[in-house]
């Protein structure tokens, strides 16, 4: 009777499962690689022959500098993003359940409003005109407004600001499995804070912080419309670059192969990754 | 006489207004296995950790060889510890865990190498000294804790229920190589446990803890034969406890009613008086299960029977409804020695074998029954 029951419901989950893969992950990627080897047409957007002309245009020193720009900004804000998301998961993990439970509640809420809305939100923060400079000459700290949109620094802290949550959730995890007993163990064997910290917690939260640079660093070059809204109209990230190929310059090719890298850089994050879970094998419990 | 080489003074500990250890003084001797038994909540973990500085005591003191360390960091204490879980490094492999200890210490190279191999060598586990731990089994990690513990000549080790977690086997094999080492190591050993077996056969003395206090402390035998009170008396080993009414009370002897038979004993330790009545603790194997034409003894019926391999344990109802259990060795005069339930039999004991203790007012204690799994 159970196994009737069980086997067709198995199957539909698969088939949806796998159906959901096919159809939403692997045929668009597929369609990107096609488009990537296409040829430009202005009016059907590909045509044929295949060549890899699209590819020999991402090393074109104009598109370089974008690719490493855009590295730059996105290595700045993982930087800053581990900097404040890793004392703050290690010391989230610290406190009491409820405790707990709200802070990843209030880490969580922001989800709840879309991207776009709350990157206006800091602008508004951020402008010429914005509360944080009206209420540095309210208090009398500064004669003239700071001019802080339109900088980079500001497309760094809207890319901080939403990708903040990424870095601290896989921290929180590593944090939590922690075992309080091999920092008492370190501290048994005559190690102070320091060499426990650098022996014992870094080389363990290792995993945490791939896995939250991996999930901030390849977004952080991706998300265009924090670079438009908070940086003006200038190509800082990979993803302006994607997007503007695809919805202003019309160079279909050229768009998928930039996003191929980006798939590509990601894979290779994502290996980087198992190596070190692998190297570090898993706890055993008896 | 051995000397003292940890003292704990008056020590008192309470975690969120409950408290854990009330006013405890323990003298630790240099060179002696000394188990802390109890059940669970007893305060023995939380002991050892006070010792192992991972706790501070409210009140009191933790005087080690004459210094003051009560206020000491675990990394500045002159002693380690195995953990229960063993606590090994997941990251690094056999040689790096055993030699974290030494590297901290600034060690020569040289050095930690030659201790490292040493001590390895002393647990079996030079061949495995590349592994990760999650490539051992049970019982070499087990010993890998062991000797990233011992590498650093500790004054003093802490054993928190380091066998715990293997199975009967191991824990035999283990228990045997524990006791092994000490003497080997000539190193004070503070083993906690909440098996009263691996205690006895493992101790040269054992304290006995119940509500963060000390309900004895003494050689296993001690414990044993002579426990101080119904608490250790239950919890360590099985016991009969009967009844005793004081019929009379001589300068040195007493006539003790113990169910419906009259003994004549030893007066006990402890004030007594005519009319009062004793709790008289008989271990199962003191008692004798005699044939029921058999003249001595109270008459009773069997009602279980289990077979342990080497003795034959039973239990009797006698005619009043009082349990008593009965611990058998097998002989070679009638290896098919056996009973059927239900058999009709006579109970006995040997005489002067009673131990003779106050009746408290407590109710029984449930944990001394259950060995539960945790402290």
């Amino acid at each position: 009777m159970h196994r009737v029951l069980q086997q067709p419901f198995k199957t539909a989950v698969l088939v949806l499962v796998w159906g959901w893969l096919l159809l939403l992950v692997l045929i668009p990627n597929l369609l990107v690689v096609g488009a990537s080897v296409m040829t430009r047409d202005p009016g059907t957007f590909l045509s044929l022959p295949l060549n890899l002309d699209s590819y020999r245009q991402l090393f074109d020193p104009l598109y370089l500098d974008v690719f490493l720009n855009s590295l730059y900004m996105a290595g700045m804000t993982t930087f800053f993003c581990l900097l404040i998301g890793y004392p703050f998961a290690w010391a989230l993990s610290g406190l009491g359940k409820q405790r707990q439970t709200l802070l990843i509640f209030l880490l969580i809420v922001p989800f709840w409003t879309n991207s776009l809305v709350r990157t206006y939100a800091l602008k508004l923060l951020l402008a010429t005109n914005g509360l944080i400079n009206n209420a540095l000459m309210a208090v009398g700290l500064i004669d003239e407004p700071l001019k802080m949109l339109y900088t980079e620094g500001a497309v760094i802290i809207g890319l901080v600001y939403l990708l903040l949550p990424f870095m601290i959730l896989p921290l929180y995890s590593v944090f939590e499995d922690l075992r309080q007993e091999l920092l008492m163990a370190s501290h048994d064997l005559g190690a102070g804070k320091l060499s426990t910290f650098l022996h014992v917690t870094v080389p363990l939260t290792l995993p945490g912080v791939l896995a939250g640079v991996m999930l901030v660093l390849l977004p952080a070059m991706g998300l265009f419309f924090v670079a438009d809204i908070l940086g003006g109209a200038r190509n800082l990230l990979v993803g302006n670059v994607i997007k503007n190929q695809f919805l202003d310059a019309r160079d279909w090719p050229f768009g998928a192969a930039a996003s191929i890298l980006l798939t590509v850089a990601m894979a290779v994050l994502l290996f980087a990754h198992r190596l070190s879970q692998r190297r570090l094998g898993e706890e055993a419990q008896t | 006489m051995k000397e003292t080489l940890l003292s704990l003074k008056n020590v008192s500990k309470a975690f969120d207004g409950k408290t854990v250890l009330d006013s405890l003084d323990l003298d630790i001797l240099d060179g002696e296995f000394i188990t802390l038994l109890g059940p669970s909540g007893c305060g023995k973990t939380t002991l050892l950790r006070l010792i192992a500085g991972f706790e501070q005591p409210d009140i009191g003191s933790v005087i080690l060889s004459g210094h003051d360390i009560t206020h000491a960091a675990p990394e500045h204490r002159p002693l380690n510890t195995v953990f229960q879980n063993y606590a090994l490094f997941p990251h690094m492999s056999v040689y790096d865990n055993v030699a974290y200890g030494l590297k901290m210490e600034k060690r020569p190279k040289d050095e930690i190498r030659q201790r490292v191999d040493e001590v390895l060598a002393m647990v079996q586990l030079q061949e495995f000294a590349s592994r990760k731990p999650h490539q051992l089994s049970g019982g070499q990690q087990q010993r890998v804790a062991i000797a990233r513990a011992v590498v650093k000549r500790p004054q003093l080790l802490l054993l928190d229920e380091p066998l715990s977690a293997l199975d009967y086997k191991l824990r035999r094999t283990m228990q045997a190589e524990l006791k092994r080492l000490q003497r080997e190591l000539g190193i004070t050993f503070v083993f906690v446990t909440h098996d009263q077996e691996e205690a006895l056969s493992m101790s040269d003395r054992v304290v006995v803890l119940k509500d963060g206090e000390v309900q004895q402390l003494g050689t296993p035998r001690e414990i044993y034969e002579r426990p101080a009170n119904l608490f250790t008396a239950r919890f360590v080993g099985e016991a009969n406890l009967f009844p005793g009414y004081l019929a009379s009370v001589d300068e040195s002897a007493i006539t003790l009613d113990i169910l419906s038979l009259r003994r004549t004993l030893q007066k006990p330790t402890f004030a007594v008086r005519k009319g009062e009545q004793v709790n008289v603790l008989l271990r199962p194997e003191d008692i004798r299960v005699l044939a029921p034409e058999d003249e001595q003894g109270l008459a009773g019926k069997i009602v279980e029977r289990n077979y342990k391999g080497s003795t034959l344990d039973s239990v009797i109802h006698l005619e009043d409804g009082t349990e008593v259990l009965a611990s058998e060795f097998f002989d070679e005069d009638d290896p098919a020695f056996d009973y059927r339930l239900g058999e009709a039999v006579r109970v006995s004991w040997v005489d002067g074998w009673e131990w003779l203790l106050p009746v408290e007012l407590e109710p029984v204690n449930e944990e001394a029954e259950g060995l539960a799994t945790d402290a």
